[in-house]
């Protein structure tokens, strides 16, 4: 039926859209609530971290002391099977949540990374793995703060 | 600005491939003043993602709390001489760039 074809067409369409919409959204995801959150139990509260289980299994290598906040060298990392994601929050920074990732593929739940440090704070960890948060913190003095000036 | 250069430099490890990057970015963090006394914009990379042999392996996103000029270490399992590894970023004004590189 040659009516048919317009319509196929326009099904076809309408599947592409709804296929390349995702995709789009997925290629610049960033968590705006989580990263505009003030404090650092709001930010737990929008990445679902809220009740997260203190763990050992999740780790935090910093040094104790930083002399300058604006590069403060952090390794976080999680022996926990299945981890999914890792994210860190500076709990006393004007926005405590620094970054959040997420593996696949074969990539191992670890990342090196420097970061911007206010004033002496608990730096917080948390992991997700098999739809579970697990979380451990570490205290970070520093000596001159890295976010004015 | 136009994005500056960026370098990575992927090694194999005991079990795993360890890959380290450097971005030159200001990662502004909004809070700064310039020598007249204006506050300098926000502008920072928001996404990072590391792709191996064309496959995603790490999705991150970041905040203006990392340091200026970003440096990531990120791992994988395994990995193998060759392996092509693809590392690209986003900011905030929607400047990207991103740099390649083979397992040495």
């Amino acid at each position: 039926m040659p009516g048919m074809k317009p319509f196929r067409r326009m099904i076809l369409g309408a599947l592409l859209a709804g296929l390349l919409k995702p995709l789009a959204a997925l290629a610049a995801t960033w968590n705006k609530d989580a990263f505009g959150a003030k404090s650092a139990p709001d930010a737990l509260k929008s990445l679902g971290a809220s009740g997260a289980t203190p763990s050992k299994d999740v780790l935090i290598e910093a040094p104790q002391i930083a002399e300058n906040g604006a590069v403060v060298p952090i390794e976080i990392s999680s022996n926990i099977p299945g981890t999914t994601s890792i994210s860190v929050l500076i709990e006393k920074n004007p926005f405590p949540l620094a970054g959040t990732f997420e593996f696949r593929e074969g990539a191992l739940p670890f990342v090196k990374l420097n970061v911007k440090m206010g004033e002496t704070s608990d730096v917080r960890v948390v992991a997700e793995a098999g739809g579970r948060r697990y979380t451990a913190t570490k205290e970070i003095k520093v000596t001159i703060g890295g976010c004015g000036g | 600005m136009a994005a500056g250069p960026m370098k990575m430099r992927a090694t194999l490890g005991a079990g795993f491939t360890d890959v380290r990057v450097l971005m030159t970015h200001p990662m502004e963090t909004g809070q700064r003043k310039d020598s007249e006394g204006k506050l300098l914009p926000l502008h920072f990379i928001q996404n990072v993602t590391v792709k191996v042999n064309g496959k995603t392996v790490v999705e991150g996103q970041i905040s203006q709390a990392i340091s200026r000029n970003p440096v990531f270490s990120f791992r994988y399992k395994g990995g193998a001489r060759g392996d092509k590894i693809e590392i690209s970023w986003l900011d905030n004004n929607g400047e990207t760039n991103k740099t390649e590189a083979a397992v040495a």
